[in-house]
C-alpha cells in the first residue's frame, strides 16, 4: 500500500483505454471521459474512481489533494471497505485535473444536502452562486471546507466501492453459475462458501468493469466495517519522513529557471519603473521581467534570482491607501458600528424590546481581532511552461481544476489547452485556493518570456507581506440578564468585509438574538483561514458568554449548560469535556481554567484549557481537553491530529501573530516578527470524541474556534484580566 | 570557484557562487530536494541538516564554510539497504507528519538531539526542538522522540 503519485514527467503516454463502462448514477459523459484518463490496459475501471488490476491492485483516485488532514487515506478507506478490498493491495493515485471530475450529483450533494446552506461565501466566487453554475462549475477539486470526507467520501467513493463489488459478485455468479446470495465477498477475493471456489478480484474485473453498476448499491452495514472508523495509517506518511514526497516546491525538470518577485509593498499599487542593470549583472540571472504590479528576476537558481531581486530599487505607486493603518482600521470599523445601519442582519425576538427591558442587568463589551496569516510552511512555488501554444503547470493548490481556468484565463488560450498536475502541498489551510494564489497569473506572465520551464518561488518575505490575511475585525457585543440570571436579549454587531451570518452558529437558547454586520473593507484580500469566520465569531460569543457568566455570578460552565437544551449534542459535548477537564477540582496557585464551546462546519467542539500568566507577563496554556462530536468517525486517528493541530495552531494565533498595516504597507515579513508557536510552547491536548450516529461534520478547522476564547476565559480565571483582543502577547498580572 | 563537499558520503565538486546557501546547493545542484525550504532566515529549520555531526540550518550557510565538511541530509539516514533510522520509523509509528512539510528539518532535529544526550528529558526536547510546524504536530513529535529512544510506547491513536 502506499501513495503513488502520477510521474509527472509523463505525458498522457499511459492512458490507453481499457475497461470502459456505463453508469448509470452519474453522467455518463463526464464518467466515460474520467474512464478514460485513469484506464490502464487491461485493468477494470469502476465509477470514476477505483481500478482493480489483474494483479489484484485496487487503485484509488482521489480527486482531492493533502495538504496533511490525512482524507485522501480516508477517502481509500471507505472505497476500500465498501468493496471489501485486500488493503494491503490498496494504493492511492491523484485523479487527473479534468472536469470528469467534478460531478453534478455530487455538487448538488455539496451544495445542498451536506450543509445547512448553500455554497458558504469562501467558496463563492470560484463556484458561482447560482445552483446550475454550481453544478457545472463547483470543482469537486476543491479540498476545503472540512468536506472531502464528507462529500466526495460518503457520496463518492462508498457508492463507488459499494458498487463495483456488487457487479464483482455479479459476473463471479455467471461464472461459477451460481447465485449471486451464495457468493460472499473478503480481501479481494469473491468466495462459494458450498464448493470452497474462489475467485480473486483481478480475475473478475474486466469483465465486471462492462456492467452497469448500481446507481444506489447495497452498503455494508456499519457494524461489519473493517477499515471505516479504524485508525489506520495514513498512506502518505512513509514517504514525509524520508525525503521523496515531492512538493510543489521540489518540482524538477530539464532546463528549469526559476524566478522570484515583489509585488507592490502597499496591496493595490502599481510598478512604476524599475532599472534592470543592476541585477543584469549578476551570474546566472537572465532576465528582469516587470509586471503590472510588481518585478521578477528570472534566473538560473533561486539564489541569483534572489540577489538579483534585491539588488533592484523598483519604484511603486501606493495605490492611494498611504494613509491606512492598524489603528486606523480598528478606528473606523468601531465608528462604524457605532454610527452606521448594519448592511446585513439576521437573528430571532426583539433585542432592542429585551435590553430595554426593565430589572435586567445590561452588559457591553468590544472586541477586536487583527489580520492573521496562514504562514503555510511551503511558501508559494508554482511552474509554468508555455510550448507550442500549450500551457503546462505543476504546483500544489487546493482547487486543481479551477486553477487551470485561472491559468487558462491569464494566458488568454483555451482551458483544454492547459494540463494541471497538481502536488502535495506543505499546508494550505485556506491560503492556496485559486481565488487568492495571484502566483498563478504571475507565474503564467513570467512563462511568456521563456521558451523554458519556469519555477516562480515567493520568498518568505513575499509570502508574509501579500497573504489573504483573516481580516482584521471589530465587534461590540450587547446583552441582557433577567432577575433569573438567565439571558434575555444578546445583540452581536461585527465590522469585517464579509457577511459571516452563515458561519456563525449561535448555539444557546435566548429569547431575543440579533447578528448585525457591518461591510468595511480596506486594501487587503481578505480571505479564508482555517475556520474561517467561525474563529473570529467564536472568539467574540465565547468570551462574551463567560463575561455574562461573571455578571451573573455562575459558574462558567453551568451558566452555559442551562442555556442549552436538555439532551442536546452540545450539552452533552459540554458535560464531557467539564467531567474529563477534572472542572471542578483544585488547580495549582496561579492557574486558571476556561471553557468554551463552538459548533463550526457540522461539529460541535468543547475545550477546557489549563493555563497561567508566566512572571514576565507570558501566558501559557498548560493542558487542552477537547470533547468532539462530529459524527461517524472514517479514521480516529487521523481526526483526533485534525481536532490537535487545529488546537495549536489556534494558540499560537492568539497568543503571538498579528499582520499589522502601516502606511498601507504589512509591517511583519519572516518569523522573526510573526512568530509561531514552538513546541516548548506546545500544550498536551487530549481529544476526546463523543460516540454519535449524527451526520458527518468536518474535522480540519473545527478545532480552531472554542481555543482562543477558552484561553482568555483561563487567563481571565487565573488572573481577573478579560482578553477583548488578539493577540494575547504579554498580559502583566492584574 | 570550485568546491569540494561531501553529502550523504558521496563527494561533489561544485560550481557555484561561493556565498550560494548550501540549501540551494543541496537541493538545485544535487536534486535532493527532502531538505526544505521555510524561510531563508534560519528561523524555522525546515532546512536543517548535519554538518560534521552538528545541526545546522543550511538556507543560512554558504557553500564556501562547507568546503571539506561532511553533510548530511534526511535523504543519507537510512541505512543503505533502506532500513528506517529509528527515529523515522518512530515518526511513523505515532502518525506524526501532517503536511509533512517541516518534518525533514524536525527528524534531522532530534536525530542531532539523540546523538547527542542519548536519552533526551521532556525538558531537553523542549530546549532543542525549535523548528516551526505549521500543522501542530508537536505533541506527537514529542511522543516520537521518547519512543525512538525507547521511553514511551507508541501506538496509533485511536480514541486519544
Amino acid at each position: 500500500m502506499g501513495i503513488k503519485r502520477r510521474a509527472f514527467l509523463v505525458g498522457g503516454a499511459a492512458l490507453i483505454g481499457g475497461g470502459l463502462f456505463a453508469v448509470s448514477w452519474s453522467e455518463r459523459t463526464a464518467t466515460r471521459r474520467a474512464a478514460k484518463l485513469v484506464a490502464l490496459d487491461k485493468a477494470g475501471v469502476f465509477q470514476t474512481w477505483i481500478r482493480i488490476s489483474e494483479d489484484d491492485t485496487v487503485t484509488i483516485f482521489s480527486p482531492h489533494v493533502d495538504f496533511g488532514q490525512g482524507s485522501v487515506t480516508g477517502l481509500a478507506q471507505m472505497a476500500a471497505d465498501e468493496l471489501d478490498a485486500d488493503w494491503s493491495k490498496v494504493v492511492v493515485e491523484s485523479a487527473p485535473v479534468n472536469v470528469a471530475f467534478a460531478n453534478a450529483p455530487l455538487a448538488k450533494g455539496f451544495a445542498g444536502e451536506l450543509l445547512p446552506f448553500s455554497v458558504p461565501p469562501f467558496l463563492q466566487g470560484i463556484v458561482g452562486s447560482s445552483f446550475a453554475m454550481i453544478a457545472r462549475n463547483l470543482p469537486l477539486q476543491v479540498t476545503g471546507g472540512s468536506s472531502t470526507v464528507r462529500a466526495t467520501g460518503q457520496m463518492g467513493m462508498r457508492v463507488a466501492g459499494a458498487a463495483a463489488r456488487a457487479a464483482l459478485i455479479a459476473t463471479a455468479a455467471k461464472r461459477l453459475r451460481v447465485r449471486e446470495i451464495e457468493l460472499s465477498t473478503a480481501n479481494s477475493r469473491v468466495l462459494h462458501a458450498k464448493s470452497g471456489r474462489m475467485l480473486r478480484y483481478g480475475e473478475l474485473a474486466a469483465e465486471a468493469a462492462d456492467m452497469t453498476l448500481s446507481a444506489e448499491p447495497k452498503f455494508k452495514d456499519p457494524t461489519a466495517y473493517r477499515l471505516i472508523g479504524k485508525p489506520i495509517p495514513r498512506l502518505d506518511i512513509p514517504a514525509k519522513v524520508n525525503g521523496t514526497a515531492i512538493y510543489g516546491m521540489d518540482v524538477q525538470l530539464p532546463n528549469l529557471r526559476v524566478a522570484t518577485i515583489m509585488a507592490a509593498p502597499v496591496r493595490g499599487g502599481k510598478l512604476v519603473g524599475v532599472d534592470p542593470a543592476p541585477a543584469l549583472g549578476i551570474k546566472g540571472v537572465e532576465k528582469v521581467i516587470q509586471l503590472d504590479n510588481a518585478v521578477a528576476v528570472l534566473a538560473s537558481g533561486y539564489w541569483p534570482a534572489l540577489i538579483g531581486l534585491r539588488a533592484l530599487s523598483p519604484k511603486f505607486s501606493d495605490g492611494g491607501h498611504a494613509a491606512l493603518s492598524s489603528s486606523s482600521i480598528a478606528a473606523a470599523q468601531a465608528a462604524k458600528i457605532k454610527t452606521d445601519k448594519p448592511d446585513h442582519k439576521s437573528g430571532h425576538g426583539d433585542v432592542p424590546a429585551a435590553l430595554a427591558a426593565s430589572g435586567v442587568k445590561l452588559l457591553e463589551a468590544d472586541y477586536a481581532v487583527p489580520f492573521i496569516h496562514h504562514a503555510m510552511m511551503e511558501p508559494f512555488a508554482l511552474t509554468a511552461h508555455f510550448k507550442d501554444g500549450k500551457l503546462e503547470l505543476w504546483g500544489g493548490v487546493q482547487d486543481p481544476l479551477h486553477s487551470r481556468k485561472v491559468a487558462a484565463e491569464a494566458a488568454n488560450i483555451s482551458t483544454d489547452q492547459v494540463t494541471f498536475h497538481p502536488m502535495i502541498m506543505g499546508g494550505a489551510f485556506g491560503r492556496r485556493l485559486p481565488g487568492y494564489c495571484e502566483i498563478i497569473g504571475q507565474v503564467v506572465q513570467i512563462a511568456k518570456q521563456t521558451p523554458y520551464p519556469v519555477k516562480l518561488i515567493w520568498s518568505r518575505e513575499e509570502e508574509v507581506k501579500h497573504g489573504s490575511y483573516r481580516p482584521q475585525a471589530s465587534a461590540r457585543l450587547k446583552a441582557a440578564l433577567d432577575q433569573n440570571g438567565r439571558i434575555a436579549g444578546w445583540s452581536t454587531d461585527y465590522a469585517q468585509s464579509e457577511d459571516a451570518a452563515r458561519e456563525t452558529r449561535f448555539v444557546y437558547e435566548v429569547p431575543a438574538f440579533a447578528l448585525r454586520h457591518y461591510e468595511f473593507s480596506t486594501n487587503q484580500h481578505d480571505g479564508p483561514w482555517r475556520s474561517v469566520n467561525s474563529n473570529q465569531n467564536g472568539f467574540y460569543c465565547e468570551s462574551f458568554m463567560d463575561e455574562l457568566a461573571v455578571a451573573a455570578n455562575e459558574d462558567p460552565y453551568q451558566f452555559r449548560r442551562k442555556h442549552l437544551p436538555p439532551g442536546s449534542r452540545h450539552a452533552a459535548v459540554l458535560d464531557d469535556v467539564a467531567k474529563r477537564s477534572g472542572w471542578t477540582t483544585p488547580l495549582s496557585a496561579g492557574h486558571g481554567r476556561g471553557i468554551a464551546l463552538v459548533e463550526s462546519f457540522n461539529t460541535i467542539v468543547a475545550h477546557v484549557i489549563e493555563a497561567s500568566v508566566a512572571d514576565d507577563g507570558r501566558p501559557r496554556a498548560h493542558k487542552v481537553w477537547s470533547s468532539v462530536d462530529c459524527g461517524r468517525i472514517v479514521n480516529p486517528d487521523g481526526a483526533a491530529a485534525q481536532i490537535m493541530g487545529g488546537i495549536i495552531m489556534a494558540l499560537s494565533s492568539c497568543l503571538d501573530e498579528a499582520i499589522t498595516l502601516e502606511q498601507g504597507a504589512v509591517v511583519q515579513s519572516n518569523f522573526h516578527d510573526y512568530p509561531l508557536l514552538k513546541l516548548a510552547q506546545a500544550p498536551d491536548v487530549d481529544v476526546h470524541f463523543m460516540q454519535s450516529n449524527a451526520s458527518m461534520g468536518g474535522l480540519g478547522e473545527p478545532g480552531v474556534p472554542p481555543t482562543a476564547p477558552a484561553l482568555a476565559n483561563a487567563i481571565f480565571a487565573a488572573t481577573g484580566k478579560r482578553i477583548r483582543q488578539l493577540p494575547f502577547r504579554n498580559q502583566s498580572k492584574a | 570557484m570550485a568546491i569540494d563537499i561531501e553529502v550523504n558520503a558521496k563527494s561533489y565538486l561544485i560550481e557555484a557562487d561561493p556565498a550560494t546557501p548550501l540549501l540551494w546547493v543541496i537541493r538545485e545542484e544535487l536534486g535532493l530536494t527532502g531538505t526544505k525550504f521555510g524561510c531563508g532566515i534560519g528561523a524555522c529549520g525546515a532546512c536543517s541538516v548535519h554538518v560534521d555531526g552538528e545541526i545546522a540550518r543550511s538556507c543560512l550557510i554558504p557553500i564556501a564554510a562547507v568546503a571539506g565538511k561532511r553533510i548530511l541530509t534526511i535523504e543519507g539516514i537510512s541505512a543503505p539497504n533502506g532500513t528506517l533510522h529509528p527515529v523515522q520509523q518512530a515518526w511513523i509509528d505515532a502518525q506524526v507528519p501532517q503536511c509533512g512539510y517541516c518534518q525533514s528539518g524536525q527528524i534531522m532535529a532530534a536525530v542531532a538531539l539523540i546523538k547527542k544526550i542519548g536519552l533526551p528529558s521532556p525538558a531537553h526536547i523542549d530546549e532543542a526542538m525549535t523548528n516551526i510546524c505549521r500543522c501542530g504536530t508537536y505533541p506527537r513529535i514529542r511522543t516520537a522522540i521518547l519512543a525512538a529512544t525507547g521511553q514511551a510506547a507508541v501506538a496509533v491513536q485511536g480514541h486519544s
